[in-house]
């Protein structure tokens, strides 16, 4: 649009990102209160940071949730790209309404549903539930998720170097490895950062999922949010809130020197 | 003989490339829910899984045919007779529709500001609306229990503005769910909305300036027609999750009715009645039928429109 922005669309964006900041900031700032209560001020602290680390469970909570994250988050842009590449490359195939429908249900299919349907899977085929079916959940949850990511950008993108690779000899694999992968490597990466974040984030599928000895992360957290407002749980609010932040920008750049980096090399420049 | 070799191996890899996705949704997405139907048809009991009949494939056609035998449709007597779930149902369609339609009020203005905003700062609008949605979730409703809480922020701001004498008990009410849900809610609106409005040809605007047409009327007759596929995507996005919602409701909800995410979790959790469970997801999503196949339709053509 071209038109400039009236003072109206100005006050509706930093209204909207106010409502959705504020909320958030209080928490941060409050994880720093010398005060046990949340209306006293009683100056910056670091208490609560340091009683988190002396709290076992919670890290023990966190490490498990971290190692969920990174294995499925993985499996998960393995299988969704195949999948957003089958999607986009194959045509039409015998059963491909189904493929579809499976890949974009589960992006908007109630938690509760997921999660209790893939609990009663696990017990009629008789799985120990635990770290792994929290692992396998996740994954089918996410692997959607990485495919619209995918998908789009292969929608998005010129085919003709690909077709000149093959006309020049290349076989498929080949082809694959050397020209579409790179090109579509930013939104793999977006793909991966998006099921790592949504799995540290899951709670409703990893409480049907679970068993004894693999309390995730967010679980330990509901189940002291229940009892009320700590100080602690401000505390390691924030620090989630900080290592997504500072993945987000991380891999912001990444995808940003890459485009960079590709522009150059597009234009014969050194880099 | 390179290019059959050739050939072979693009069999092999394209059918890898189709059927690892497929088999695993099969086996963990689609699987899972003849389970639930075939467990809503079942009877609790006290066992280990705490459900009958299961299946004895030992006693072979004999065991089949006394499983189908078993099969009843108790927890659909009492889901249609006890108003318990009715009302459930009723509040979290209620619940979902309001939200939904407010969404739109609000995310609509946003969306449409950050598409009138100069060309380079889009991208980090963009960016701001989509970072809250990926902290946690669970960090986001937490964060209003801050707020709303008997002395939460919210009530200490309004005492010391005099605007209230005494704490007013904002958690467990509806207004916390419907805080929560728009809050959490928000990004999915905005984004859909805002790619549509972004794709709109301005010249459109222009000529309908150039005969004459006044802004409020073109932005009726052009802007919102062109952006319904946006809004469309946004409310169905939003809609249909908040229909199944658990953690809103239950950290920033009252106990006396609930919505039936929660009913769900209860009769799971705490009563560890498996079939009735199993029976209210297998309605719940009998009653999401339509628009989660509506939406599907919207995501195939955004997403394949060119082939189809």
């Amino acid at each position: 649009m071209k038109r400039g922005a009236s003072l109206f669309n100005i006050v509706s964006v930093a209204l909207g990102l106010a409502f959705l900041y504020l909320p958030i900031a209080i928490l941060v700032i409050y994880s720093f209160n010398a005060s046990r209560l949340v209306t006293v001020w009683g100056g910056w602290s670091l208490e609560w940071y340091r009683q988190l680390l002396r709290d076992g469970a919670v890290l023990q909570a966190a490490w498990i949730s971290l190692r969920v994250a990174l294995i499925s988050a993985t499996a998960a842009t393995v299988l969704g790209t195949l999948a957003a590449i089958a999607l986009t490359r194959y045509g039409r195939f015998r059963g491909r309404a189904l493929f579809s429908g499976m890949i974009y249900a589960p992006l908007v299919m109630p938690e509760v549903i997921t999660g209790l349907s893939l609990l009663l899977l696990f017990v009629a085929i008789n799985i120990d539930r635990g770290f792994w079916t929290v692992v396998i959940a996740h994954t089918t949850l996410t692997m959607c998720f990485v495919t619209i990511i995918v998908q789009s950008r292969l929608i998005g993108f010129d085919r003709s170097l690909e077709e000149a690779a093959m006309d020049l000899g290349a076989p498929p694999f080949k082809t694959f490895v050397t020209i579409t992968l790179p090109l579509i490597a930013p939104a793999i990466a977006a793909g991966w950062m998006l099921a790592f974040s949504l799995s540290l984030d899951d709670l409703v599928i990893a409480s049907f999922t679970t068993g004894p000895g693999a309390t995730t992360l967010p679980i330990r957290i509901y189940s002291e949010v229940r009892l009320g407002v700590k100080p602690e749980i401000n505390a390691i609010c924030t620090i989630m809130i900080a290592v997504v932040a500072i993945a987000t920008i991380v891999s912001s750049l990444i995808t940003k020197s890459g485009a960079r980096r590709r522009e150059a090399a597009e234009l014969g420049l050194p880099v | 003989m390179k290019n059959r070799n050739g050939k072979a191996e693009q069999g092999w890899g394209r059918r890898i490339v189709l059927l690892a996705p497929y088999l695993w949704l099969a086996v963990f997405f689609l699987a899972p829910f003849v389970l639930v139907l075939k467990i809503s048809f079942s009877q609790t009991a006290l066992a280990q899984p705490p459900y009958l009949p299961v299946i004895d494939f030992a006693a072979g056609w004999e065991g089949i045919r006394s499983f189908f035998s078993q099969l009843t449709l108790d927890s659909y007597r009492l889901l249609s007779s006890d108003l318990l779930y009715l009302f459930s149902y009723l509040r979290s369609l209620e619940i979902a529709a309001i939200s939904t339609l407010v969404l739109l009020l609000i995310g609509y203005p946003i969306a449409y500001g950050i598409a009138r905003t100069p060309q380079e700062w889009r991208p980090l609008l963009v960016i701001a609306v989509v970072l809250p949605f990926w902290t946690s979730f669970l960090i986001r409703v937490y964060a209003w229990i801050n707020i709303l809480q008997r002395d939460g922020l919210l009530n200490g701001l309004l005492t010391r503005l005099h605007i209230i004498d005494s704490p007013v008990g904002w958690l467990s009410t509806d207004t916390a769910i419907y805080i929560g849900v728009i809050y959490s809610y928000l990004p999915f609106m905005v984004l859909p909305l805002y790619a549509s409005l972004e794709k709109m040809d301005e010249s459109l605007l222009e000529a309908a300036a150039d005969l004459g047409c006044p802004r409020w009327k073109s932005f009726w007759l052009v802007t919102v027609p062109m952006s319904l596929p946006g809004a469309a995507a946004g409310a169905l996005l939003s809609f249909i999750p908040i229909v199944g919602e658990f953690v809103i409701p239950d950290l920033l909800g009252g106990s006396e009715t609930q919505m039936i995410g929660q009913t769900l979790w209860t009769e799971f959790f705490s009563n560890r009645d498996w079939p009735v469970a199993s029976a209210i997801a297998v309605a719940l999503l009998a009653i999401l039928l339509v628009p989660i196949l509506f939406y599907e339709r919207l995501q195939q053509r955004s997403l394949e429109g060119g082939r189809q």
